[in-house]
């Protein structure tokens, strides 16, 4: 196989979710002498976008943009010490936890892979985060975004809460904040004092990524 | 075991021996953005074709809740009670987690309610279950702790039995009033939660006893052609043991999907709900 057939298989197996296949031809294209970030950028990271892209369509359901995710995820298990020791870029480091009161985490846990596919540096800190465990996981960690997410109309009220303790630990300026879950809405995002909202995993995603591109910019 | 509800005039039973209940999902602002902003402006237009449409589809009670953001939930809640009882005389199921709203709907209403929902959570119980006691309502209990929602059945189950041991004996809540939700999360997201939840129904129909409800539209959740995977979930969750659900009336698939359960489980003496339903399709048509 040339690295070219690597990168096609790579990319058609993340498509259709066949983790057994992503992870030889991961191991088979480094065997290669093929660097992580070519497999990384060039097929898996595209075959997860396309995977959303479809999704946003209405082309693609749930369980195929789980599987994906999967895949892609046992590749990374693999590239990803790889790349720490290459020093390739990360898109951004994602720090993400469901607020308290809540232990929905089927959207986030979705919400995750989906952003790790598009590289970034996913920290989940669980469900029930109360607001001292998100300010501590931002020292810790130093995350260009914090993700909250609530599925109940009862729980959304912690976004505002977080939002609150993050700016009085004096944090605020120091992340973007991005909120969702089954009931939020862009208008809820606003009033809460987020700086982004998406309703869905693969809407998360890009606009994560334009939220990043816009801060780097100013 | 009956759990009987009711409304001012009409009275239904629930019950593993009576016809399954459909419970009308639809009056829920969730995932409905036009609903939302008509609710924040006060407008309850969409509540009244709600109600029409869910009846018309073979709807036995009708689930109600306001949780959109940014709205006055209690008000809105009370209003709406008010709204549908003066529409229809089937009884309500009043849908809140929020204490302040469940109290003003339960205020409203006339009748025997539906309370949704409390959880194993000692908060909750603490919160909830007063209420109910003093409305002399019935209540939806999830088995879900401060924790977690559990996938093993068994730990389902035992949260359920805590459930209604510390309703039945802390709060005084007869036990037939008590409808355990087994719990319908997605297909979608693993192949092995409706499983699950089938185990679960079991386990507590065979050692509890109680009525059962749950969220049926949930487990197509994410995935095509939804109408055909609510109908043939409902009619195997009913064979298990299920003897409710909130679910979509409004679409006649899934409706005589769950009669033709009925008929086959035995709660159709002779076939004459069945028939009966026949002849009124053919007569409209």
């Amino acid at each position: 196989m040339t690295p070219d057939d690597v990168l096609k298989v790579l990319y058609d197996e993340t498509m259709v979710g066949n983790a057994p296949a992503v992870l030889e031809h991961t191991n088979a294209g480094l065997e290669l002498g093929m660097s992580p970030s070519t497999i990384l950028f060039d097929a898996l990271i595209p075959a997860l976008e396309e995977v959303g892209a479809r999704f946003e369509r209405g082309d693609y359901f749930v369980p195929e943009m789980l599987i994906a995710g999967k895949a892609m995820s046992g590749a990374l298990e693999v590239l990803r010490p790889l790349l720490a020791q290459t020093g390739a870029e990360t898109v951004g480091t994602f720090l993400m936890g469901t607020v308290k009161g809540d232990v929905h985490d089927i959207g986030k846990n979705l919400v995750n892979i989906m952003l790790e596919g598009a590289g970034f540096h996913v920290i989940d800190i669980g469900v029930q985060v109360p607001p001292e465990k998100f300010i501590e996981a931002i020292q810790e960690h130093k995350p260009d975004i914090v993700g909250m997410s609530a599925f109940l109309t009862t729980t959304m009220p912690m976004f505002k809460v977080n939002i609150n303790a993050i700016e009085k630990a004096g944090l605020r300026d120091d992340v973007i904040i991005m909120v969702g879950g089954a009931p939020v809405t862009q208008e809820y995002a606003d009033v809460s004092g987020a700086d982004g909202y998406a309703a869905d995993a693969a809407t998360a995603v890009r606009r994560a990524k334009e939220l990043i591109a816009v801060r780097a910019g100013a | 075991m009956h759990t009987i509800v009711s409304s001012a005039n009409q009275t239904l039973t629930i019950g593993s021996d009576q016809p399954f209940c459909i419970i009308g999902e639809r009056i829920n602002p969730t995932g409905r953005k036009a609903f939302q902003e008509q609710l924040r402006a006060g407008d309850l237009s969409a509540v009244e074709k709600d109600v029409a449409d869910q009846v018309a589809g073979g709807a036995m009670m009708l689930d109600v809740n306001m949780g959109a953001p940014l709205v006055d939930e209690a008000a809105l809640l009370a209003q709406s009670v008010r709204l549908i009882q003066s529409l229809t005389d089937i009884p309500l199921c009043i849908d809140s987690s929020v204490v302040e709203a469940l109290e003003a709907g339960l205020a409203a209403y006339e009748g025997k309610a539906l309370v949704n929902s409390v959880t194993a959570e000692d908060e909750r119980m603490e919160l909830i279950l007063p209420l109910v006691k003093k409305y002399g309502a019935a209540v939806i209990a999830l088995p879900n702790d401060d924790k977690e929602i559990p996938e093993d059945p068994q730990r389902r189950f035992e949260l359920t039995q805590y459930l209604v041991d510390k309703a039945t004996t802390k709060y005084g809540i007869p036990i037939e009033d008590i409808v355990i939700d087994p719990l319908a999360m997605p297909i979608g997201a693993d192949s092995q939660m409706v499983v699950r939840t089938m185990e679960t129904i079991e386990l507590i129909a065979e050692k509890i006893g109680v009525n059962m409800t749950l969220g049926a539209s949930n487990v197509s959740f994410g995935m095509p052609d939804r109408h055909t995977l609510n109908s043939v979930f409902l009619p195997m969750a009913m064979g298990a043991g299920l003897t409710s659900a909130i679910m979509d009336a409004r679409t006649p698939r899934i409706v005589t999907a769950v009669k033709a359960a009925d008929l086959m489980l035995g709660n159709d003496e002779w076939g004459m709900n069945w028939i009966a339903a026949h002849r009124a399709r053919e007569a409209a048509s």
